[in-house]
């Protein structure tokens, strides 16, 4: 279902388990993640806002 | 391990511009019959070192010294001491200290070595860390198969006497025998009443542990350490070992050798060494692994001129992990063995999560298969991808181990992966296996069912509130 609603993010394993590409997401994105951690029925889905960085 | 192993002095330190500095530490004055009395530790040791009164609100001065001393747990992790009693003395509530001698890792007897013959060792080392951290509760907790281990902590606990009002109570509480049940979040689980397996939700142990209050849980043999700088110094513990890995630590050597046992050693001390101290080799060693089950091969080659400090370890994979130096003899067949070992490790999975379940399984029938010659072209690329595949999406570390030991199996081991594929079993895998593998199992999770594949969506998700 996760990977139904966020295919730029997230894949399936060998075993329908989602596997996360952990960048940042776009702004664009943002809507679609939420329905993803939403609709997962364990909550297993975790939206992080991270600090802005200026660092190098 | 149903028999204990004998136990043995140290292995004496390389020779070195070290006045004082000597082993044993934690071992000295070892009985070999029954545990050491309260009368003997006190005559040995010394008597519980006191601190004054420090300011109220300042933080006790043992965890300054836990720090310098640079003292790390001895249970596997390695993580820094002094870290995580801040952790606990900043979080909210009455702490508990669990002194965590669980041991489920089968090729490890040096905590239940202690519990048996050094009790108080490690209960001096659970009541300073409790007194710097005002904690009202000490709960000792053995594996339930151990029961001379048991009876031990229980003597030594009412040689000890009540409490003095104000000081904290000691409790003893068995934990069952599988591997993940000695996790930090699984003992948690299994004191509040739950099944013994690992959570990885917040919140952590040192916030929110047994009782939800803040928890410190450490090795046995952390805290017998502890119980030695507190009357030592930092200083002290530091005159052995290695700069980034100090002081002296427990391993457990066992395989062809004429005393396999536990032996003291400090950081950095060469294997040659402790082979020597343990009697020499019978044979020539095929291979070693070492940490644990979920630790590193390093073939047999390599071993000669091996030191066991993770900074040397490193180089080959490796690291000593819990202390763990298992050698596998000249006619043991190590494809024989990894596959063994990896269908034990799937059996030990606590089954919460799909990619530990699943992994592990796939990768034991893959390891089968190339046993038995029965195995797909590029098995070897195979094997890589289900390793990665597994790292990091469990709850716990346990499918990290399980793949650490995959990795450096075919590593090692490449060549005779190669001929099994070829030709399948050879001599040596008719053989009994050597590993240890107790047959015990973890419980099923409350709510036992992994998930299944998602069903095709056919309407959008709600968004939640």
């Amino acid at each position: 279902m996760c990977a139904e609603l966020l295919p730029e993010r997230i894949a399936l394993d060998d075993w329908g388990y989602p596997v996360i590409d952990g960048r940042p997401l776009e702004p664009t994105l943002v809507e679609n993640a939420k329905r993803a951690a939403a609709a997962c029925p364990t909550f297993a889905l975790l939206l992080e806002r991270e600090p802005y960085s200026r660092s190098s | 391990m149903s028999t204990p192993l004998p136990v043995r002095n140290a292995a004496q330190p390389e020779t070195g511009p070290r006045r004082a500095a000597r082993l044993p530490r934690l071992l000295e004055g070892i009985p070999s019959h029954a545990g050491m009395s309260f009368a003997e530790h006190l005559a040995l040791h010394g008597p519980l070192p006191v601190w004054r009164r420090h300011a109220r609100g300042a933080e006790h001065p043992l965890i300054a010294q836990v720090e310098q001393a640079g003292l790390r747990g001895r249970g596997g992790a390695g993580f820094p001491t002094a870290v995580k009693m801040r952790a606990v003395a900043a979080s909210r509530g009455r702490p508990v200290v669990v002194v965590n001698a669980a041991e489920g890792e089968p090729a490890s007897l040096k905590d239940r070595t202690l519990t048996q013959t050094l009790p108080h060792l490690i209960l001096d080392g659970a009541m300073l860390a409790a007194h710097a951290l005002g904690a009202g509760e000490i709960v000792v907790s053995v594996c339930e198969s151990a029961r001379a281990s048991a009876e031990s902590i229980a003597e030594a606990i009412s040689e000890r006497g009540s409490p003095r009002r104000g000081s904290p109570r000691t409790r003893l509480t068995t934990v069952p025998a599988h591997y993940v049940a000695g996790q930090e979040s699984a003992l948690v689980n299994y004191l509040n009443g739950a099944p013994a397996i690992p959570t990885s939700t917040p919140p952590m142990v040192f916030k929110q542990g047994v009782a939800r209050r803040p928890t410190l849980l450490s090795n046995a043999e952390t805290l017998a350490h502890l119980a030695l700088i507190a009357r030592h110094g930092p200083g002290w513990f530091r005159e052995l070992g290695t700069p980034s890995q100090p002081g002296s630590t427990l391993v457990t050597l066992s395989g062809p050798v004429s005393r396999p046992g536990v032996y003291e050693i400090e950081y950095g001390a060469s294997l040659d060494s402790l082979i020597e101290a343990a009697g020499g080799t019978i044979g020539r060693p095929r291979a070693a692994l070492l940490g644990g089950y979920g630790g590193s091969w390093v073939g047999g080659e390599r071993l000669h001129g091996l030191r066991l400090a993770d900074e040397h370890l490193a180089a080959h994979g490796a690291s000593l992990g819990a202390g763990v130096v298992l050698l596998l003899s000249e006619s043991a067949c190590p494809v024989a063995e990894t596959t063994r070992l990896m269908r034990w490790l799937a059996s030990q999975s606590a089954r919460q999560c799909g990619p530990c379940i699943h992994g592990l399984n796939a990768i034991t029938a893959s390891l089968q298969e190339i046993a038995g010659a029965s195995a797909q072209p590029n098995m070897h690329e195979r094997l890589t991808r289900l390793a990665a595949l597994v790292r990091g999406r469990g709850a716990c570390a346990h499918p990290d181990g399980a793949a650490r030991m995959l990795l450096t199996a075919i590593q090692a081991f490449g060549p005779e992966f190669q001929d099994h594929a070829r030709h399948g079993p050879c001599e040596g895998c008719l053989r009994p296996g050597e590993l240890p593998l107790p047959a015990t199992t973890p419980p099923r999770a409350a709510s036992a069912k992994p998930l299944r594949r998602p069903s095709t969506l056919h309407e959008p998700a709600a968004l939640s509130q």
